[in-house]
């Protein structure tokens, strides 16, 4: 770690203001990912911008019968929420399925969002990694690829974004609120937030210089059984090696995202037509044009299996 | 005091204190939290400061130009050393590579600087400030590909072979030849290696976490070239090792080193991203197994060769050794072949030798005694022997396997097993039983000990033993309050420091039995002085209630330190009992999984172990040690493996996200039985190891129960879903 500087920040606006004003500042929320990161040098600010005193920590409807989540929001009281278990169990059972309980204490809505990949080679500073250090190379391509993405990647990259809440609010077509250091607003729509990793994959969404995330708005209940299937090798936590987040409704038409898969989390909306047709279909649509490695080809099949399982499981309720 | 002939009763018999369920008495220290572990001896010195280790970025290769320039102007630092600045240094023993790399570098992460600093956050920052310049030389990483290469070991004993095991494999009504991989594993231990050095002039103590006080006070002297009576080395509490601490590793020749640089004491903790490959870690291999029965299913053939790679100067990892003795069969080889392999060093980690060994020879059982046709107990059961099966001559101590097997069997319900594997669904599970033998040899060491019975009443106990968590502390007050007769709260245990008498250490499992063992020897000692004292014999009077009783008279242990303590220093050595008898521990392991049969996510259900490994000293510790080594044999079966990178050659997966064990949620429910058996072959403790035979098997049972499951057999280690998810039904 490197000797940084620190203050707290009095509001959103100031916040934003002061990181685009202060070379190499990072905001720190819940801190489980920058702090860890920033330890091993791989973060490496000159400044720290704390957010937690901010009042960015509310769950409220909004005006079109959606909710607001605010940033601060820490993923076990999201999760715990009483309406968002009522109206969104999807995003609860997906952050339940994250992380241990310790962390999902400190954890919060938009760290979550912007936490950074778990590729091995990303962790050790020793190696060629394009998004710790563009243009030094990609040692995970030719290399350890077991949790890799199969799909979205690049030559420069081919990490996953291993977050599980981001995936739920995929599905649900949740809205990023930000906050830019002029004070202008900005609604992102979540298939716009995360990029993927082209030649630049040291860039991970679309957040401008000093822009801060104040909330992320879901649109008003959709309903159907929503269930979120993680797949991974310990019954303890762990990351995915793939998930499924699955909202079907009683006609059988629904919607689905892929965790695990790729640099984002994975919505094809032409794939949500296929949901009657069954697991096969959805697979395919979903994992056009995929892109495997000897260690992680085993995806392909995972999802396309955990899908029919998911959607077996849906039925079952439905029934 | 010399074991050489069976033992008959001693006061241990009496069994008012050995034997019985105590609770560890370094527990209340741990659990609040007041346990000092060597990192945290601010209080033998105060003004240390931190020392930060350097790894080599590449795993083979030479330092072409090292700047610590910049590192060394940083805010704080007190001293950077490095192979230039160090000194002449020499290599411990029990160490493969160096343990200060430059020029040359073994391996990836070897150390090759540490930078002192006077805070912890200073010494890490300035460490990412020193710049090594490299020359990568070609290594080679890949154990498959090295196997052609692989040589017969010098030392040792690689090949054995009795009758003719190739006539007798050809003619073999059932046969089997199949090959596993079991993976390089970490020990991957809560408490990092780590110590705290001080010099006074020219004498050194380090404060550390080791397995192996004199071993090692011998290896730190030999490695700085100091003598060895100016190295004191204290490690009276470890946090794990798993054969991980049992040498002298970079923190602690850092910490030495960095402490002369700075002019006053320096601590080292390795950062965990470093252990893995640094440190040591348990070699992968690849295992051959072929095995020839009658229809009947009795063995008339088996072989097992097994290959493994280790740095110059290394060692092979020993997995064919309980082949050698665990089952019947007239024809019989076994072979070990050792490749070099430029990773980090090899070496022993719980059960080195048996614990990969019985990973693959517990399936192969499984999947022979599947082509006769017959139930794996059974077959196990068919197979038993009561001789070394390479020398008929000698007989086994103690071998009570099949009791353990039918025990189990019987317990755990094993004739609710359906034999038809993949035939048994709950829901979305597949459900499997699986079983394995547990089997690990009872080794003998030496050990010493030093007893004072203080003028207050107070029993002390003092011995460099180490308890790295397993019960040491408890079972050698146990032993020393049963020799004298007293209540365990009147015996103070003092362990690990090299001050005092030679231990065996905590290695082997060797450590409960050896070390209550010359606890015994010096209590004998002291129980004599005191007999003298009070004017009674020594053999006839019994140490009973804090009083010795003799001639029909009672006499209160005090009176004999009315003038002053009394001091008794022994240890015990071996004859050549372990020659004449071949000395094993025993026992069976149930498991019951079930498989996602979708995902082929595997979940354990339940397991139970029965052991027959001698007098259990204390129940409650033995358990403990048997529950944790069924824990660790699950994450071989299910999760453990250090991924080589075997471009760059080094595991890549070294940290504790990425390198996954099993922890609470992985582990439901967990049985363990112990015979009632005494062996009196051992010593005058009729004790045997449990630590690693409780890890012996468990990783083939589980991989049994899978099979049991799914029908799918994986023969490659860890038993992970992307390696039969495609075999399984559709969904
Ligand atoms: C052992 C372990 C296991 C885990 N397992 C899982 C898992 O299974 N599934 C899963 O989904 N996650 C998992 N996680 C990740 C965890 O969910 C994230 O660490 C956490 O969500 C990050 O939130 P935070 O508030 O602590 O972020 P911080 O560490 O504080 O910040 C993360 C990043 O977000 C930025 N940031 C924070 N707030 C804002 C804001 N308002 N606007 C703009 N930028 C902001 C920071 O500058 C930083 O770059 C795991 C983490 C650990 C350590
Ligand atoms: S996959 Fe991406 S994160 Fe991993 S090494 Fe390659 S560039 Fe770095």
């Amino acid at each position: 770690m490197r000797p940084f500087t620190y203050e707290r920040a009095e509001s959103p606006q100031a916040a934003a203001a002061a990181a685009a004003k202060t070379p190499n500042a990072r905001f720190i929320a819940g801190g489980t990912n920058l702090l860890d990161l920033m330890k091993i040098d791989i973060e490496q600010p000159a400044h720290l911008i704390d957010v937690n005193g901010l009042d960015l920590a509310r769950i409220e409807g909004t005006d079109d019968g959606g909710v607001r989540i605010g940033a601060l929001v820490r993923n076990t009281d999201l999760a715990a929420d009483a309406r968002i278990r009522r109206d969104y169990p999807l995003l609860s059972r997906a952050l339940l399925a994250g992380a241990s309980g310790q962390l999902r204490n400190k954890a919060t809505t938009a760290g979550n969002l912007l936490q950074r990949t778990r590729c091995p080679y990303f962790y050790d500073t020793n190696q060629a990694c394009n998004k710790r250090l563009p243009g030094s190379g990609c040692a995970a391509l030719g290399g350890f690829s077991r949790s890799h993405a199969v799909v979205g990647g690049s030559k420069a990259c081919i990490a996953v974004h291993p977050s599980d809440m981001a995936v739920a609010m995929r599905a649900l077509d949740a809205t990023v609120e930000t906050v830019k250091p002029d004070g202008s607003v900005r609604r992102i729509p979540i298939a716009d937030f995360h990029t993927l990793p082209g030649n630049t994959p040291h860039i991970e969404n679309v957040l401008t210089k000093g822009e801060l995330i104040t909330a992320v708005t879901l649109p008003k209940p959709i309903g159907g059984h929503q269930l979120y299937h993680k797949v991974r090798d310990r019954a303890s936590y762990a990351f995915a090696l793939v998930s499924v987040a699955l909202v079907v409704q009683a006609n059988g038409s629904g919607r689905v995202a892929l965790g695990g898969v790729a640099h984002k989390p994975w919505r094809v909306e032409a794939a949500d037509a296929e949901l009657p047709k069954g697991a096969k279909a959805v697979a395919a649509r979903l994992l056009a044009g995929a892109q495997t490695t000897d260690d992680n080809a085993f995806k392909l099949t995972l999802v396309e299996r955990t899908l029919a399982a998911t959607l077996a499981e849906a039925k079952e309720r439905t029934a | 005091m010399k074991f050489d002939t069976p033992a008959t009763t001693n006061p241990i018999d009496r069994l008012k204190v050995v034997g019985k369920p105590v609770d560890r008495i370094d527990g209340p220290l741990k659990t609040t939290g007041t346990a000092p572990y060597a990192y945290e001896r601010h209080d033998v010195a105060p003004d240390h400061a931190y020392g930060y280790v350097v790894g080599s970025s590449i795993a083979k290769g030479r330092i072409v130009a090292i700047d610590t320039s910049k590192a060394r102007r940083a805010p704080g630092v007190l001293a950077v050393v490095t192979a230039q600045n160090a000194g002449k240094l020499g290599k411990g023993n029990f160490n493969t590579a160096r343990l200060l790399g430059g020029p040359d570098i073994e391996h990836y992460h070897q150390a090759v600087a540490v930078v002192v600093a006077e805070t912890f956050e200073q010494a890490r920052s300035a460490a990412q400030l020193v710049h090594v310049d490299y020359a990568r030389a070609k290594g080679t990483f890949d154990l498959a590909s090295a196997k052609g290469s692989a040589t017969k070991p010098k030392d040792g004993k690689p090949d054995t072979a009795v009758g003719d095991f190739d006539k007798a494999f050809a003619a073999s009504a059932v046969t089997l030849d199949a090959t596993y991989t079991t993976p390089d594993q970490s020990h991957a231990m809560m408490e990092p290696h780590a110590t705290i050095a001080a010099w006074e002039g020219d004498r050194l103590t380090l404060w550390t976490a080791n397995q192996m006080v004199d071993w090692s006070r011998g290896d730190v002297a030999k490695t700085l070239g100091i003598p060895k009576e100016n190295v004191r080395l204290v490690s009276p509490y470890i946090g794990g090792g798993f054969g991980g601490k049992l040498f002298v590793r970079a923190d602690a020749i850092m910490a030495a080193l960095g402490a002369r640089a700075a002019g006053r004491p320096v601590a080292v903790a390795l950062q965990r991203p470093l252990m893995m490959n640094n440190t040591t870690h348990r070699p992968a291999t690849i295992q051959r197994i072929r095995i020839g029965t009658s229809k009947e299913g009795k063995i008339d053939a088996i072989a097992h060769e097994s290959w493994s790679g280790d740095l110059p100067g290394g060692g092979p990892e020993t997995a064919v050794s309980q082949t050698r003795l665990l089952y019947a069969g007239p024809n019989r080889m076994t072979a070990m072949r050792l490749a070099v392999l430029d990773l980090p060093e090899g070496n022993a980690m719980r059960a080195p030798g048996e614990a990969p060994g019985m990973m693959a020879l517990e399936i192969a059982i499984d999947e022979i005694a599947e082509k006769v046709g017959m139930d794996p107990v059974e077959f196990r059961v068919l197979n038993d022997t009561q001789v070394d099966p390479e020398n008929p001559k000698r007989p086994f101590s103690q071998r009570r396997f099949v009791e353990c097997m039918r025990t189990g069997a019987k317990k755990f319900g094993w004739e609710r097993r359906a034999a038809r594997p993949g035939s048994v669904r709950e829901g979305r599970w597949l459900k499997g039983l699986g079983v394995a033998s547990a089997f690990r040899n009872n080794l003998v060491m030496k050990s010493a000990a030093r007893v004072r019975l203080e003028r207050s009443g107070r029993l002390v106990v003092e011995t460099d033993m180490t308890d790295i968590g397993t019960g040491s502390y408890t079972i050698i007050g146990q032993t020393a309050a049963e020799m004298l007769g007293l209540p365990l709260d009147r015996v103070d245990v003092r362990l690990g420091d090299s001050s005092f008498p030679v231990s065996a250490g905590s290695g082997g499992q060797w450590g409960g039995n050896s070390s209550t063992a010359g606890v015994y020897a010096a209590c004998v000692k002291l129980r004599e002085a005191i007999a003298q004292k009070l004017g009674v014999d020594a053999n006839t009077a019994v140490f009973d209630g804090g009083d010795v009783v003799a001639n029909d008279r009672r006499v209160p242990l005090t009176k004999a330190v009315a003038g002053g303590d009394i001091v008794a220093e022994d240890g015990m050595e071996y004859g050549d009992l372990d020659e004449r008898y071949q000395q094993s521990t025993f026992g069976a392991h149930f498991v019951e999984v079930r498989v996602d049969a979708a995902t082929g996510e595997i979940r354990i259900d339940r397991m139970l172990a029965v052991c027959a490994a001698g007098r259990i000293l204390n129940p409650k510790s033995a358990r403990s040690q048997v529950i944790g080594a069924m824990t660790m044999g699950v994450g071989a079966a299910l999760m453990e493996e250090l991924v080589v990178d075997k471009r760059l050659g080094f595991f890549v997966n070294h940290d504790l996200a990425l390198y996954e064990v099993p922890v609470h949620a992985d582990i439901p429910h967990q049985e363990v039985v112990f015979l009632d058996e005494t062996d009196p072959i051992s010593s005058p403790m009729k004790a045997k190891g449990v630590g690693e035979l409780g890890i012996c098997g468990v990783a083939a049972a589980v991989a049994n129960a899978v099979y049991n499951a799914t029908g799918v057999r994986v023969r490659d280690y860890p038993v992970t879903l992307d390696k039969f998810l495609d075999k399984l039904p559709p969904v």
